[in-house]
């Protein structure tokens, strides 16, 4: 269990496993990487047809995927190599949006309105997060584990309320109308509508390498050794709270590239995005991709997109989840995987029996899915059945290992009023 | 004279013959600093502020703090439950705040239901049995739930800290969905009963009596808990449990039972808290949940998890900051009221990082 040993780690007990993500079969991650390459490749080949479900798919689902994966990357490398688990990376690429609307809009109800060039609400967008992020990283330092976990859920909840009481910047409504630069394009635009797809594309590749860079540089092994031994590395003379604020302040600056992606997105920003609810969406994001490898980080936030699009063709269920039940679904999801499978779907492979279920029931589902309600049918069949599968083997494997609990709740529901003996 | 000018100094940081790094003092110093500027502000120079300075306005001032003192007694009921499950089983509960809200929303339906009415019912009508009975319901049914939500998915993995707190996030975020359609996304508002209404005079100010019976319930609350934890025996369990758990367990106490009564009396807290706070200080509405789950949060972070006294200290800290900073911030810049619980809270955290009271882990 990763989670456990995670724990571990935060309480500061020698770990006893490797170095983190490399405890992972190479198969596995490798897996990931290549299911990932290949949905991006069909977002490459096929943005430019006019099937009005493929370009919904490339334009919305997948580009989506990418700026939220970038958010919830950081999320994965701070867990992964940090051993801190952060809630308050919505907080920081809202942080980005926010300035960015505030400093490119015109004319605009919300907000400060001040007009100034797209490029120059990037840079100063990039630079308030990375600079918020220091900051509170900072206040957070001396903590670990659960504290930290606590901690950041509190910025960001303190966050989303400052939004909505400071009117000057945003209020409830939010800031609309928000410029992109123009190689972007309108978003009404239809001729150019895969600009924004490659762009993301090419944020998320960066984002990848670089946090794959610094995981191998001197920083980044020390800050592995203070997540997995925080007093051996402070009396080896690292500086343990220095570490783990410059990891939170790289975090920061990598949520603010998802931050800056998002506005061009969606071309505002409200403080409802970074909500409790937001805030949760990107942990989810993260869980199930496990928060423990990079690649997790996208193949969660693909998962999550997907479903939140396609939740109506979810065959099977869809007489009782209605397109609101969404939250329902994607919580009875979490629940599955959190139980059965802690270390997402790119731990697949740890849980005996999980990868033949899952591909049993993606294929069963999918395939039904497809017959009855199309393409997005079988997508959403193929990510339940998936996870059904899953949840159906960690089931079995709980019960073999408490299989003298069941017989003998078994044996009471028969009202023999006698555990049988144990042989 | 410069020994007395260096002994003041030292004392003044704390050192008191520890040789206390200078960032450490520095800290100190500046904390000091905040507090004794607030206290100048609020007193004397708070001119331009809705309130008034507490010299000119005395009974504004005292006014805020009753308020102050009302909102704390709920974060306390709240925040006690919070803490109580973390301090003995290390599961931050994130569904605390949705049992709130839930054990709000069954004492509204069941008191709509009692009255037979639709819709916000008239004061009036409201009799005492109207309003404990749903009181009652509420917490009962949040218990149960919290009862099941501890023996199906947390006892099993019971040490998993990290695991259990993304339990109970999932389980929030299916509660709060479902909340959703069964109740609405309409605010509405429990109706105390008609004989906690009025108002009581003294010293120049009004102020209403379901107010003060808010702060005996948290006082009530406060001491029964006190009661149970020092003058009982399952109390001196829960104490011993939270010191040392295997050692408990290697004693032959049922350690399970104990996890079991932890956690119903921390969800019957959070129902309690909610239909309290839900007839008098709040609305039920979607996003009330998380609302207070960051509540609890804030006042644990102060005042250190797992402490009885941390919770009453966090709470009455942050109770303090969301009701005086409203009315004695400068008029145009009321609305950055919640920046004085981010201050707060990093005032605690930058000296304190496990807290007022708080013992790491």
């Amino acid at each position: 269990m990763i989670l456990s040993r995670l724990r571990d780690r935060a309480g500061g007990a020698p770990a006893g496993g490797g170095t983190g993500s490399s405890d992972y079969s190479r198969n596995t991650r490798r897996l990931a990487l290549i299911l990932l390459v290949a949905l991006a490749l069909v977002g490459v080949f096929q943005g430019i047809t006019p099937d009005p479900f493929r370009h919904y798919f490339v334009d919305v689902v997948l580009t989506r995927s990418l700026i939220f994966g970038v958010a919830a990357a950081s999320i994965v490398f701070l867990s992964a190599f940090g051993g801190m688990i952060s809630l308050a990376q919505t907080l920081m690429y809202g942080v980005c949006a926010f300035t960015i609307g505030n400093a490119v809009t015109t004319g605009g109800s919300k907000g400060l309105n001040l007009g100034w060039n797209p490029w120059v609400g990037v840079v100063l967008g990039i630079g308030v997060t990375t600079a918020l992020g220091f900051l509170m990283g900072l206040l957070a330092s001396r903590s670990s584990g659960l504290y930290y976990l606590m901690i950041t859920l509190a910025y960001g909840v303190i966050g989303y309320y400052f939004f909505v009481q400071v009117t000057v910047l945003s209020g409830f409504g939010g800031v609309n109308q928000v410029r992109a630069p123009d190689f972007i394009g309108e978003p009404t635009d239809a001729t150019n509508p895969e600009r924004l797809f490659y762009s993301s594309l090419v944020v998320a590749v960066v984002v990848y390498l670089l946090l794959r860079y610094v995981s191998r540089t001197p920083f980044g092994l020390a800050l592995q050794g203070v997540r997995d031994d925080p007093v051996r590395m402070n009396s080896l003379g690292y500086n343990v709270a220095m570490h783990r604020t410059w990891a939170f302040t790289l975090a920061a600056f990598v949520a603010s590239l998802g931050g800056v992606l998002y506005v061009w997105e969606q071309r505002a920003i409200a403080p409802t995005a970074i909500n409790l609810g937001g805030i949760l969406n990107l942990l989810v994001m993260a869980i199930i991709g496990g928060v423990l490898v990079l690649e997790g980080a996208w193949l969660g936030a693909f998962i999550f997109v997907a479903l939140e699009n396609y939740v109506r063709n979810v065959v099977f269920l869809n007489n009782f989840i209605e397109e609101s039940r969404f939250r329902t679904l994607i919580g009875a999801i979490v629940l599955v995987l959190v139980l059965a499978c802690p270390d997402g779907v790119v731990g697949l492979r740890k849980v005996r029996g999980a990868l033949p279920l899952a591909l049993v029931g993606a294929a069963v589902w999918g395939v039904v899915g497809g017959l009855q309600e199309g393409d997005r049918g079988a997508i959403a069949g193929v990510i339940v059945g998936a996870v059904a599968g899953i949840g159906a083997a960690g089931l079995v494997g709980w019960l073999a290992g408490h299989r003298d609990t069941a017989r003998g709740v078994w044996s009471k529901l028969l009202s023999t009023g006698r555990v049988p003996a144990r042989n | 004279m410069t020994a007395v000018m260096s002994g003041a100094a030292n004392a003044l940081l704390g050192r008191r013959g520890r040789n206390v790094p200078w960032h450490r003092s520095l800290a100190r110093l500046v904390i000091i600093a905040a507090i004794a500027f607030v206290i100048v502000w609020v007193v004397v120079l708070a001119s331009g502020t809705s309130a008034g300075s507490a010299v000119s306005a005395p009974s504004e001032f005292l006014k805020s703090i009753l308020n102050a003192l009302t909102i704390s007694g709920i974060y306390f009921i709240v925040a006690s439950g919070f803490t109580l499950v973390f301090g003995l089983m290390r599961t931050v509960q994130m569904a605390h705040g949705s049992l709130f809200l839930l054990a709000g929303y069954f004492a509204l339906e069941y008191q709509l239901d009692f009255l037979g009415v639709t819709g916000t019912p008239d004061r009036g009508i409201v009799g005492w049995g109207d309003w404990w009975l749903p009181l009652v319901i509420g917490v009962v049914i949040v218990s149960g739930l919290g009862l099941f939500i501890q023996q199906v998915f947390l006892r099993w993995n019971q040490g998993q800290d990290l695991r259990q707190a993304l339990i109970t996030i999932a389980i929030s975020i299916v509660l709060g969905d479902q909340m959703i359609q069964h109740f609405g996304g309409v605010a509405e508002p429990i109706t105390l009963t008609h004989e906690i209404h009025g108002y009581v005079n003294f010293a120049g100010i009004r102020y209403g009596i379901h107010q003060l019976f808010v702060i005996g319930m948290a006082l009530g609350v406060g001491g029964g808990l006190w009661l149970l934890l020092k003058k009982t025996r399952t109390g001196m369990v829960i104490r011993a449990g939270v010191d040392d758990t295997p050692m408990v367990q290697a004693l032959g106490i049922n350690v399970q039972k104990v996890f079991a009564v932890a956690f119903v009396l921390g969800s019957a807290l959070a129902g309690l808290g909610g239909v309290i706070a839900g007839s008098s200080v709040t609305t039920l509405a979607p996003g009330v949940d998380g609302q207070w789950l960051l509540h609890s949060l804030v006042v644990v972070i102060i005042g250190g998890m797992g402490s009885l006294g941390g919770a009453a200290a966090g709470s009455l800290l942050y109770g303090l900051a969301t009701a005086l900073a409203p009315v004695y911030l400068p008029t145009d810049y009321a609305y950055y009221s919640i920046i004085a619980t981010f201050v707060i809270l990093a005032l605690v955290l930058a000296v304190r990082p496990y807290g007022l009271f708080g013992r790491p882990a």
